[in-house]
Parts: C-alpha cells; structure tokens; sequence
C-alpha cells in the first residue's frame, strides 16, 4: 500500500511538473518572440533571491554558533590542547571574517549589478595593484598561520616525556584493551605470534620487563601527569580518538604509533562542572525521549578509522583521577604474570 | 586535420550513436552515464542519511532496494558503510572525473580551439567504452552476495585486503578493483588525448594566451589525471597481489578473527601514500574544470572580461602544482614523522593563496556588471559561494595541529562536500545548463532551471553545514550509527534536519532530469549564439551535426575570449573570430 502510495506520488509530482512547464511555455508565447533569453524580470527576481538566501545564509552562520554552539566538545582538557584551543580560536576568527566579507560581496554585488536592458557592464580586464595586493595580503596572513600552526604542531607532538608514565592502547575488531607498564614503567616487548589463551595482546611472557605489566579494559589517567600513550592493532587499522582531550593517532597493524599528552581535569571535576551539568541536561532530556536511562559524563576514547561492522561502537571507557585514586585502582589489578601463571 | 571522408560517409547507427569517434557523440555518452551513476549514488545518499536520522526504524523501501541487507527494512552495518564506499566511488570517480571531465572535454575542447575532432578520434572512443564497462562492473559489484566493496571510497588495507575482515572485501572489492582499473585505463586514454589535442590542434591565431579559461583548466586537470592515476593504478595492483597472491606490501603482523597470517614487513602506511599520491590532486581534477566552467560562464553572463586573466591561469598552475605536495594532509594522524606533518601543512595552507586569487578575481568581474541570471549563471554564482565556505574550513584540516580533534570527523564530511563536492557539481550543472544548446540544439526550459537551482542551493546548504557541528561534537565518519554513545544523544534533531534537506535536495533533481530529456525532444530550438559568448564553439552551426565542427574552412581566431562590453564596439560581445579592428587595441 505504501508503495503504491510511493508510486502515485512520484506521478502526481511528473505530471504536475509537465503541467507547470506547459503553462509557462503558452504564457512565453502569448508574451510574443523574446530576443533575449533572460529578462529583466529573470534578473531582478534571481538577483533579489540571491540577495535574500545569500546573505540569510551568512546571517545564519552568525546565528548559529548561538544555535548549536553547546553542541560542539567542550574546551580541550589537556596541556597542549589549551595551546590548539588559542590557534583553533585564531583561525576561526580568520576565517569567519574573510567568510563575512566574501559572501557579503558576492551577493551584492550579484544583486546591484543584475542586468538591465540597455545598462552596460564596465570593460575592466585587471588592475595590478589590486592583484598584487590580493595576493600578497593572504600571502602574509597565511606565513603568520603557517608558523603559528607549526610551533603549536611541534609542541604537541614532539613534547619532552622524561617523565610521562607509559601505556598501551591496544585495538581490535571490534574493542580496546590497556596495558599499563608497571612500577618499571617499561611495557615488556610483544608480538603477534605470541597471542593466544589469556595472552590477547602477545605480550612476551620471556621478557621480564613484562611480569609487572597490567591488562585492562578501562583506562584510567591521572590528573597533571602525563601519559605516553602507544598504540598497536591486532588486524586493520584503527584510530584512537580521545576527543576531549584533543588526542587522535591511528593504530596501524606491524607498526607503533604514540601520543603523549596530560590531562587537566578529573571526571570527578567536569561532573561539576555548571556548564558540563547543563550538557548532560540536555542530552539526558534527548535520552528520555528515546526512553533511556540518563547518564553520568565520562571521557571516552573511541575509534576513528572505519574497520568493519561495528565501527560504530568501538569504544573504551577513560577516567581521570587524582594519583591517590590512580593508585588504588591499580593496587587491586593483577599482573601480566599472575594472570598468565593463574592460567 | 581530421579526415574529411566522414563527411561523406552513410553513418549507421551503430558508428553514429554506439561506437562513435565524434567528440560531440562521445561527450553525450559520457554524460548520460554518469547522469545514470549519479542516480544511484544519490539514492544510495539519500538511504544511509535516514539510517542516520532515524536509525533502527524500518523502512518497507529498504527491504526493497537491498533485500537481505536490511531485514525488515533496518539497514545492517555492513551495507551501511557498503552504501558509503559506493557512493563515494561513484561520485568522485563515476560523476565528478568520468562525468564532469569526459563530457565537457570532450564537447568544449575540439570546439574551443578550433579543432575538427580530438587528436585521436579512436582512442577517445575507447576511452568512453572503458569507462562504461568499468560503470558496467562498478554496478555489477552491487548484486554479489557478499555485498559491494564497503572499505570506504579509500579502500585502506588491510580491511580491504582481508575477506576475512568484512565482508565487503571479498568479491565485492575484486570487482571494485577491476572496475577502478578500467577506470583508470579510460581516465588515461581521455587524458592524453585532452593534453596532445591542445597542445597541437589549436587553429590559426589561437595562441595559448588567447584560449579561454575553461581550456587552460581542462589542460591542467588532463595533466594532473596522467601523472597522477598511474600511481592508483600501481597502488591498487600492489593491493590485488595482496589480496590474491600472499605478498605483503601492505600486510604485517595481523592476526585477523583468530587467524594469524604469515605476511611481514609490509606497511599500510604505504598504500595510504600511494593512494593519496592520486587522491589528492584528484581533488583538484574534480574541482579544476568546474573552476575553468565558471570562469567562461561568468564572465559570459556578467558581459565583463574575466578579471585578472593572466593570474587565473596562474592560480590555474599553481594550484595543479601545489596539488601534487600535499597529500600527506590525509595522513596527519598515521603516526608519520612529525616533520613530514610540517611540511605538508606547509604546502597544504600555500593553496589558500591561489584559491583567494581565483575567489577575488570571480568577485571583481561580478563587480559593475550586468549580470544575466541564467540557470548556468545561478549554478555558477552558487559554485563561488560553496567554493569560499568550503576552502576556508580547509584552513583548519589542513593545519595538523587543528586536524588531530576534527580528522575523520563529519567537520571533514562537511568539507570536501562543499568544497569539491558541491563546487564541482555546480560547475557541472553550470555546464550542462550552458552549453545544452551547443550539445542538442536546443534550450532547456529556463524556469525548471531556476526551480532546480534554488532548491538545490538551498538544501546543500542545509545539509552540509550543520555537518561542521556534528563533526565539532566529535562524531566520526563512517559510522552506522550514533547511538553507541551517549555523548552524541544531543545530536538527534540536527542529523534529522541534515536528512530532511538531503531528501528534499535529491527530489529537487527530478527538475533536472525531467527538464534534460523533456528538453532534448520538445525543447526550444536553440539560436546559434544563444548566450552571446565569444569562444568559438558558438560560430558554427549546431543543427547539423557535422563531423568535422565547422562546415569550411576552421575560422581563424583575433582575439580572446573575454571582449566583453568593450568600448567602441557595437555590441556587448566580440566573437573571438573578429579581426582586431584599425586603432584597436587588443584588451
């Protein structure tokens, strides 16, 4: 029956189409031979929609941060992130006001010179100064760009981890596993041919350095230190994306990736957070109405390279602490060795 | 030039209409394929964006179109991200290389310059006929039972080497290699033929410096295309050994649903390089020619010499240059070098440079004057609007610093669509609309024009630009749903919004179709110079469809193309072929 509907639809829409076309067609040859393909009339009702879609558009991306802003990730809660968060705001700024003014001229402009039976246009074929002038201003802002880009680029991704505690990250279809260093803060070597039985992530049980290793499937940071994150996949490749922290890095089979950052804020602080309160307002009012349990905030970590089915879903849960939290937490986790002896 | 015996020749149908070696043929059959494509790839839009807005709902259309890939009308995640890839493929490569490059170059370059046909009229045939079986394959894919290739439109190993990982990488992405190699054989048969045709065929007085804008784009996207396939091709042979013969270019240490396979040492870091090596200037393939429509049509419809000619063909060069040194901004977060991030955000913000050339340049032939809005002008008006919306948020993807919390996110969904995507359709519509009279000898009906365009404007807006939220919110791309995270429950309305605009935007096309083929049959004979335009292909007669494009002798040209509103002369327009009168000067 739907289809059926479906179907008369799309024949009602057909036939009204050749309808309007018929009737404008018999009313252009009332109207008499035209000479020119688009009239005055064409021009000024064109000229006034671009005017008002136009510059109702470039209103609208004004508006719309107000609209949607709560929407977008809250501020990145990480040391290098407050260093992205002033380029990010920079560039936004560039770029919103050279969107301004372009668009506001390209739909005047379309609009005050619509064409006029009779006007003519001014013979203008290039202006040096202004060229070069139009060339040269975004040459200078964009080398300021460049280079502010880059420092902060070099500050996140070549920062000094002398003292960064290190751990694993280690993704597969479709979930994450951590492994934490230990006291020795040295992840013991792995390989893929030694995965099998409890041993998921091939952890070399021969090398020492990993008898103090812990596996889990949560992670936990603490809050101020910072944390050498490495990454490993298993079979495809996928990306741990941390968005909150402004942390991304693939996980590619056969080769090790990392990322080293330090998160400020606990879970425990952006849960008391006013603006984090009105966030999870909102969305637990969005739950509701799907019928769902609300929730708490929590980070999470989530993939970010399409690896198959459930893409979608492949997700760990992070939580930031303060050390004397961290340190319980890890006291009651068994050791890569215990786990594979108890085996 | 060309021989002149097929004048003289009883063509059939077959020569005529099938295997014809007429560029103006072999540019019609390029565009109703795509058109055909196109369909599909919108349609396949049009499912995953209400799998997105009301997920889990079940639609009886559904169940229909993809049978035992959605049960009860519920898409299953894997035809999710199979719907995905095939709509990318097919429209980077089906609509917007295929269909955008093989109809306007083929139609407009002979015409142009001054040419009889191509330089080759046989291999621009075979050009055609590779394309069409490589859509012929693409289409075929679809129908396999372990579903079409599904590993996104960039097929990164190992997920497309391994059936084993889904199951869209089993026939489905042989199939999907074999078509991409076809359509890299057709993309490189049409490419040579573009860059040798220009370079050599060009008619008396048509200097390099005289030819219009759209030529001097169609020559640099052909040499970008030629020097850039290859290597996909290289890339995607590398891949079918992988898959097929147990080499590890692109496998290492993957144990995979329990197996663990004996490859070591490849990386797939690799492929992402080779494919990029392509992928990137790609881009610029799809962008570049809807950038050379525009100038041509701009400048026609504002009756104003295109503004800054000299840096337009400069910006031209640049930008293909530059296109060639970047492409290692897709791959800011593969863990590559930190410096090799540098340099490439380097070179990736140096293209801001030409594109603000190009985009002042539009805005300064709009400025004083006396704009007709035809359909192709709206498309092109619009073209320049998506063009600034979208190269700015380029500023921030390609500055790797800002890339790490928007990579892979619908911030980048949102951006190439407008940037390349809408851009590059609206310079194909701008196109179509343009030189339909050229094509069939007849007009379209303007006002189902200005219905198409202002719904169509409308709605790409409203369904790429609230993207950049959903991406700021963190949602990645290429997700079948985004109800595994309560962090993205807020985000229900907005992708709802997004879904209404699609489906309105893919109704809106039905303007478009019915108007093309209502046209070709009932449509307005078309005056010779129906646009009063300056280049040569509107000097000769387009009711006869010669082969040879001019029934005597090829004019000569005087000229350039853009003596537009020029003072002293009678008219608003000087067509290329008029002699430079005494004590004029030239522009």
């Amino acid at each position: 029956m739907t289809t059926f509907l479906n179907f008369l639809i799309i024949v009602f829409i057909i036939i009204g189409i050749v309808q309007i076309v018929r009737i404008i067609e018999i009313v252009t040859k009332l109207k008499g031979p035209q000479e020119k393909i688009t009239t005055d009339q064409d021009n000024r009702y064109n000229a006034l929609a671009m005017l008002i879609v136009g510059l109702g558009f470039t209103a609208f991306v004004a508006y719309s941060f107000k609209l949607w802003g709560h929407l977008v990730l809250p501020d990145p809660v990480s040391v290098h992130g407050e260093g992205i968060k002033v380029l990010w705001d920079t560039t936004m700024m560039l770029i919103l006001i050279t969107f301004f003014i372009t668009q506001t001229l390209l739909f005047v402009f379309t609009y005050k010179y619509r064409g006029r039976e009779g006007n003519k246009a001014l013979f203008q074929t290039h202006n040096n100064k202004l060229e070069i002038l139009w060339t040269s201003v975004p040459a200078v802002v964009l080398t300021a760009l460049i280079l502010f880009g880059l420092s902060t680029w070099n500050k996140t991704m070549v920062p000094d981890t002398t003292n960064a505690k290190v751990m694993e990250v280690y993704a597969m279809q479709f979930n994450w596993t951590a492994r934490y260093a230990g006291d020795d803060n040295q992840l013991g070597r792995a390989h893929y041919t030694l995965i099998g039985g409890v041993n998921t992530l091939g952890v070399d049980e021969g090398d020492s350095l990993s008898h103090d290793d812990v596996i889990v499937r949560e992670i936990h940071l603490v809050k101020d230190q910072q944390v050498l994150m490495k990454f490993r996949s298993q079979d495809v490749i996928h990306s741990a994306y941390l968005p909150h922290f402004n942390v991304q890095m693939n996980c590619v089979p056969g080769m090790n990736t990392q990322f080293a950052f330090t998160p400020t804020k606990t879970t425990k602080e952006m849960r008391e957070d006013p603006e984090m309160i009105e966030r999870m307002k909102f969305i637990n009012e969005a739950r509701a109405k799907k019928g769902e349990e609300p929730v708490e905030f929590d980070y999470v970590l989530l993939c970010n390279k399409i690896c198959g089915s459930a893409h979608y879903n492949m997700q760990i849960k992070v939580i930031v602490e303060t050390q004397e939290e961290f340190d319980t937490w890890m006291a009651e986790q068994e050791t890569f060795k215990t786990l594979v002896s108890s085996q | 030039m060309s021989d002149h015996k097929e004048h003289h020749h009883e063509e059939t149908f077959l020569t005529k209409y099938v295997f014809s070696t007429d560029h103006k043929m072999i540019a019609k059959q390029f565009l109703i394929t795509a058109m055909v494509m196109g369909v599909i790839a919108i349609l396949m839009s049009v499912f995953f964006r209400m799998q997105l807005a009301w997920p889990a709902e079940g639609y009886p259309i559904l169940e229909k179109f993809l049978g035992k890939w959605a049960p009860d009308g519920v898409m299953d995640p894997n035809i999710y991200l199979a719907l995905v890839t095939i709509h990318g493929t097919i429209m980077v490569f089906f609509v917007l290389t295929g269909g955008l490059s093989g109809t306007f170059f083929n139609l407009l370059i002979p015409l142009q310059i001054g040419a009889r046909d191509m330089a080759s009229g046989f291999m621009n045939m075979l050009s055609y006929w590779f394309f069409f079986i490589s859509s012929v394959v693409m289409v075929i894919s679809l129908f396999v039972s372990s579903g079409p290739a599904a590993a996104g439109w960039t097929i990164y190993p190992p997920l497309s080497a391994l059936p084993q990982a889904m199951p869209g990488s089993g026939l489905g992405m042989t199939l999907w290699l074999i078509s991409m190699t076809l359509f890299i054989v057709s993309s490189l048969l049409g490419g040579l033929n573009y860059i040798v045709t220009i370079l050599n065929l060009r008619t008396e007085g048509m200097s390099m410096a005289r030819m219009p804008l759209t030529m001097w784009a169609f020559l640099v996207t052909a040499v970008l295309g030629v020097l850039s396939f290859p290597v996909l091709l290289s890339a995607s042979l590398l891949l079918v050994f992988d898959r097929s013969f147990g080499t590890a270019f692109y496998l290492s240490d993957i144990m995979i649903q329990g197996e663990m396979l004996t490859q070591t040492g490849g990386s797939p870091v690799l492929f992402q390089h080779l494919f990029w090596f392509l992928g990137h200037p790609e881009v610029y393939i799809v962008l570049l020619p809807a950038l050379g429509i525009t100038s041509e049509v701009v400048s026609t419809n504002s009756r104003k010499p295109i503004f800054g000619y000299r840096a337009m063909v400069g910006s031209i060069l640049a930008i293909g240059f530059l296109s060639f040194v970047v492409w290692g901004h897709h791959m800011f977060m593969t863990g590559m070098n930190p410096f090799l991030g540098s340099v490439f955000t380097f070179t990736t913000l140096l293209i801001a440079i030409p594109s603000a050339v190009k985009v002042f340049n539009y805005l300064t032939t709009l400025w004083k004057g006396n704009i007709q809005f035809t359909p192709a002008m709206l498309f092109s008006i619009g073209l320049v609007s998506t063009f600034i919306s979208g190269g700015l948020t380029g500023l921030i993807l390609g500055d790797s610093a800002l890339d790490i919390n928007v990579h892979d996110t619908y911030f980048v969904v949102a951006h190439f669509h407008i940037v390349m995507g809408l851009s590059a359709i609206f310079g194909m519509f701008a196109g179509i609309y343009h030189w339909f009279p050229k094509m069939y000898g007849k007009m379209m009906n303007k006002n189902l024009g200005y219905v198409h365009f202002w719904i169509t404007f409308i709605s790409a807006y409203g369904v790429f630009y609230p993207m950049h939220f959903i991406g700021l919110a963190g949602v990645p791309r290429r997700y079948y749903s985004n109800t595994a995270f309560p962090m993205f429950d807020g985000l229900v309305e907005i992708n709802e919004l997004v879904t209404v605009f699609a489906i309105t935007g893919a109704i809106a096309q039905i303007f478009f179709f019915f108007n093309f083929f209502y046209s070709i049959y009932r449509g307005k004979e078309a005056p010779l110079n129906p646009w009063r335009s300056n280049t040569l292909e509107w000097t000769t007669p387009t009711q006869e469809r010669i082969h040879g494009n001019w029934p005597g002798k090829i004019p000569s040209v005087h000229r350039w193309a853009y003596d537009y509103s020029k003072p002293g002369a009678d008219e608003d327009f000087i067509s290329q072929i008029v002699p430079i009168k005494k004590g004029e000067e030239e522009h």
